[in-house]
This record gives structure tokens, C-alpha cells and sequence, in this order.
């Protein structure tokens, strides 16, 4: 037996519990729900009430990309500078979080901002009026930022770590001020890392579903909770299928779209 | 020059030291909430362990539990088997198709959780496969074998290709060359694999929820609590599973240090 062949449990599985599956997805969006073929799926969908929840997505999305990388980006500025002796152990700290369930830190977060939780008590106790904030966009917001940052970090410090050093040194001995450093010189090297971080943050983000329930007790609905509602609660797979192919449609489409502004893969993934 | 040095680490220290607390303040808290004998999040009255002992008495959990660690199990076994299989395979084979390959591999890792998981629940559902932990670990194997397959193909690429040859060379049969050749110098990645597999499967929450109805893990569990609202016994089960999850990554971490996380 050929030593290739050792590939086909694995070439089966994968085409068996990966692709088939996704065939399934375009069969159901467009399929009624006795099986004949129809487009009724994608004109509902296309109606204002379900653009708004895209809307919606895409704008929370777009918001929690940029805020990861606003705080994410001096984050690996700073861990990658070679001020820290203990520059790798401060890295794990920032990475472990990534790796506990996204339920349990959205769990964790709402206990801190529920209307009889901790920083209300405290806000309380030292005078202060509290605050309605589960329930509201910027909750959402925040368990987002908070869910997806290390997903930034990761891959911006991964490459500004593998920079040439000398290079900076080469540009302040060359007499460029600080600022003009990092705009010139250490900004257009990581591009990569920022490509990879916005893709792996925006992924997860736009499709999120339980996190916008969750730190908004159901009042901020986004695409995936929709997606949700109608595999789970209503039972509707068609529509659901035609969401998710949308999705899927539209992923695919911006990863394409990042591919082109970063080529070679620099950035990496994960993995 | 030396002082300004100086107060720009002060200015990135603290720049770190605000993320880190805005990343573990949440973890924190919860963790000490779940030995506050007050099931109220406003005031500690004192440190129990009761959470504790409810979360070990409750039917609901346990059998989730134990749904968790048969999935994990399972799941891990059988993708370490194809995945590894699958990394030798491949490497014996010629660019073009290991390529092909490699690609379907990525596809699960980009599609959105959310979509893989009802697609396969559409795939079950059009079979007429009851959604169970059986469905639930076919699902597991799909997207845990990738990470074992990563992990096993740089450490064939290091091999030395001529070890195989002599094997041969010397009367072994090709399976038996397999056997005491390869898997012995790629087993750290088989391991590293493994482990990441483990990890992967305990903390799925998004693929388990749509590809499993009548058996729930434990992050089902988590979910449909926090519907309900708070619960310390939820703080309790958080803080085991996040220990839990903490000891696996630092034993994946000694293997293949951070750099290859």
C-alpha cells in the first residue's frame, strides 16, 4: 500500500463533516420547506427588518475591529519593545484569556456591569447614581472588545517581534523623531500582523451570537442570534440556511479582500 | 535622553498594567464570588465552599460532565489517529494534492463556528440522525483533526527522510517501518496535537450547541444559565473549568513553547 493513502480517513472525514455539510446550507436556502427549489428565502431576508440586524452586525463588528486595534496595537507595540526583561511572561498573561471559554469571560463580565452587580455596588457605596449598562450597545460593545483583544495582540506582536531591530535604530540614528518611527518604519512593516489580527477579530464578531444576548439580556439582536432564533426557537431552516449562506458569502468575500492587502500570509494565523 | 528612557517604560508599563487588569478584572471577581457565602454580588458575608458542594450535587451538571469528558475523549482519540495518518499521508504525497489537502483543512478554521454548526445539524437533520453526544463528537473529530494535523506535519518535515529508506533497507515492512520509524520521531507533535484536540473539544460551546440536543456539555450548561441570569453555582463550575483549561495549556506549553502556540 502506497504511504499516501494513510491520507484518506482524513480526506474522508473532512469531506464527509466539512464540505458536504456547507452543500447542505445552499441546498436549504434554496429550498421552500417541502424541498422545491425557490429564491423566497433570499427576498425575505433582503426586507428592512432583517438589513437592519446586518446592519447592526456589521456596524458592532466594524466597532470592536477598530477598538481591539486601538488598544490592541500599542499593547503589542509595548510587549515587543525591548523595555521589559519580562517581556514573555507579561505576552502569556495577555494570551491566556484567549483560551478560556468566550461563555465564561461573557459570564464573567456580566457580573460586573448587572444592574445589582459589582460596579454599580461600588458606584453606589461611594454616592454615585448607577448605571443601566446590561442591555444596552456599548455592553455589547465591551464584551466583545473584551472577548476578541488578545485575538489582535497575538498576531501584531508576532510580527513586529520578528522585526529587524536595527532598522529602527538605522531610522533615530538617521535623525527621524519618535513618532515619525513608528509611522515610517514600524506601521507599514506590521501591516501583516494587522491584517491577520482585524480578520481573526472581525470573523468572530460579526457572526456572534451569544454574546450580544447574553450582555444585553436580549435587547441588542444581532445576525447570529437571528441565525439562532430560526435553526433553534422557530425551527426554520430555510431562512436560517439563507442567512448563513450570506454570511458565509460575505466572510469569504473580506478574506479574500485581506489576502490581497497582505499576499504572502505574513501575519499568519493561529496557527 | 536617560530620563526620558526612563519615563516612556513608565508610560508602557502602565499602558500594560491598565489591559491586564481590564482582561483579568472580570476572571477575578468571578472567581472570588464563587467561595462568597452571599448569593448576591454586592457584599461578601463570608467564604464557603458550598457552590462548590451544590455544583458536585447537581444530576444536571454531572451528567453534563461527563458528556464534556466522553466527547473529549472520544473526539481526541479518533482525530489523533486520521490526523497523524492523515500528515504522513500526505507528506508522501506530491505537492498539487497535499495542497488540496492542506486547503480543506483552513476550510473549517475560517468558516464561522456559528455556520459549521448548523450545517452539520442540517446534514444530521436530512439524515435523520438523532441529535446526540454521538452527533456532537463526529463534529468534534471534524474540527479538532486540523490541529492535529499541523502539529504532527512540521516535525515530519524535520525528519530525516533517509531513516524510512534505511528501515526499509534493513527488512522492515512498511507498516512495521511506521511503527518503530516515524511515529516514534514525530510523537512530540502527535502529543502537542492531541492536547490542543483536548483543549479545543472542552471548550467548544457554539458547534456542541447546534450538532446536540438531547446531551448537553458543560459550556450548554453555562449558556443557558446565564439566560436565566447569575447563578454562584455557575462562578464555581467557571472557575473549575477555567482551571481546568489553565493546567492543559500549560502543559501544551512546556511542550511546544509559546512561540508555536
Amino acid at each position: 500500500m502506497k504511504r499516501s493513502w494513510y491520507a484518506s480517513p482524513y480526506a474522508l472525514w473532512m469531506v464527509l463533516f466539512t464540505v458536504v455539510p456547507l452543500l447542505f446550507v445552499c441546498y436549504y436556502a434554496f429550498t421552500d420547506a417541502a424541498g422545491a427549489f425557490t429564491t423566497a428565502n433570499f427576498t425575505k431576508i433582503a426586507q428592512p427588518m432583517y438589513l437592519l440586524v446586518l446592519w447592526d452586525s456589521l456596524r458592532l463588528a466594524v466597532y470592536c475591529t477598530a477598538l481591539c486595534l486601538l488598544i490592541g496595537y500599542p499593547t503589542a507595540y509595548f510587549l515587543a519593545s525591548r523595555d521589559f526583561s519580562r517581556a514573555q511572561s507579561l505576552v502569556v498573561l495577555i494570551l491566556v484569556p484567549m483560551w478560556m471559554n468566550f461563555l465564561l469571560r461573557t459570564y464573567a463580565m456580566m457580573t460586573l456591569l448587572e444592574d445589582n452587580g459589582v460596579l454599580n455596588t461600588l458606584l453606589r457605596s461611594i454616592g454615585l447614581p448607577g448605571f443601566k449598562l446590561i442591555g444596552t450597545e456599548g455592553a455589547v460593545l465591551l464584551g466583545m472588545v473584551y472577548n476578541y483583544l488578545p485575538f489582535m495582540v497575538l498576531p501584531i506582536y508576532t510580527v513586529l517581534k520578528k522585526m529587524d531591530y536595527s532598522v529602527i535604530e538605522a531610522a533615530e540614528d538617521l535623525g527621524c523623531s519618535p513618532i515619525r518611527v513608528v509611522s515610517r518604519v514600524v506601521l507599514p512593516m506590521s501591516i501583516p500582523g494587522v491584517v491577520s489580527g482585524i480578520t481573526m477579530v472581525f470573523m468572530p464578531a460579526v457572526t456572534t451570537f451569544s454574546i450580544s444576548r447574553l450582555m444585553s439580556s436580549g435587547m441588542v439582536y444581532l445576525v447570529g442570534d437571528m441565525i439562532e432564533d430560526y435553526f433553534i426557537s422557530m425551527n426554520n431552516r430555510n431562512v436560517g440556511s439563507s442567512i448563513s449562506l450570506v454570511m458565509l458569502v460575505l466572510i469569504i468575500l473580506s478574506i479574500g479582500f485581506l489576502r490581497k492587502v497582505d499576499p504572502d500570509n505574513q501575519g499568519g494565523g493561529l496557527w | 535622553m536617560v530620563r526620558n528612557k526612563r519615563a516612556s517604560k513608565a508610560l508602557k508599563g502602565t499602558y500594560l498594567a491598565l489591559v491586564l487588569a481590564f482582561l483579568y478584572i472580570p476572571i477575578v471577581v468571578m472567581i472570588a464570588l464563587s467561595f462568597n457565602k452571599s448569593v448576591s454580588r454586592a457584599e461578601w458575608t463570608g467564604f464557603t465552599f458550598d457552590w462548590y458542594a451544590k455544583l458536585f450535587q447537581s444530576k444536571q451538571i454531572m451528567a453534563a460532565l461527563r458528556v464534556t469528558l466522553e466527547v473529549a475523549v472520544v473526539a481526541t482519540a479518533v482525530s489523533t489517529v486520521i490526523g497523524t495518518l492523515g500528515a504522513i499521508g500526505m507528506h508522501a504525497m506530491n505537492t498539487g494534492m497535499a495542497n488540496v489537502l492542506v486547503n480543506l483543512s483552513y476550510l473549517p478554521m475560517t468558516t464561522p463556528d456559528i455556520v459549521t454548526g448548523v450545517s452539520l445539524m442540517l446534514m444530521f437533520v436530512f439524515a435523520k440522525v438523532p441529535l446526540s453526544k454521538w452527533t456532537m463528537i463526529m463534529a468534534h473529530i471534524a474540527f479538532d483533526t486540523p490541529y492535529v494535523l499541523f502539529s504532527v506535519m512540521p516535525k515530519l518535515r524535520q525528519m530525516n527522510p533517509n531513516l524510512y529508506e534505511a528501515a526499509l533497507d534493513l527488512g522492515c515492512s512498511p507498516m512495521k517501518a511506521l511503527g518503530k520509524v516515524i511515529v516514534p520521531e514525530i510523537s512530540p507533535g502527535i502529543v502537542t496535537g492531541a492536547l490542543l484536540a483536548f483543549t479545543m473539544s472542552l471548550d467548544d460551546f457554539v458547534i456542541s450547541y447546534f450538532t446536540s440536543n438531547t446531551d448537553q456539555n458543560l459550556a450548554m450548561i453555562v449558556y443557558s444559565a446565564a439566560r436565566r441570569g447569575v447563578e454562584p453555582t455557575m462562578y464555581a463550575l467557571s472557575t473549575l473549568m477555567f482551571v481546568a483549561i489553565m493546567a492543559l495549556l500549560l502543559l501544551v506549553n512546556r511542550r511546544s513553547g509559546l512561540e508555536n502556540m
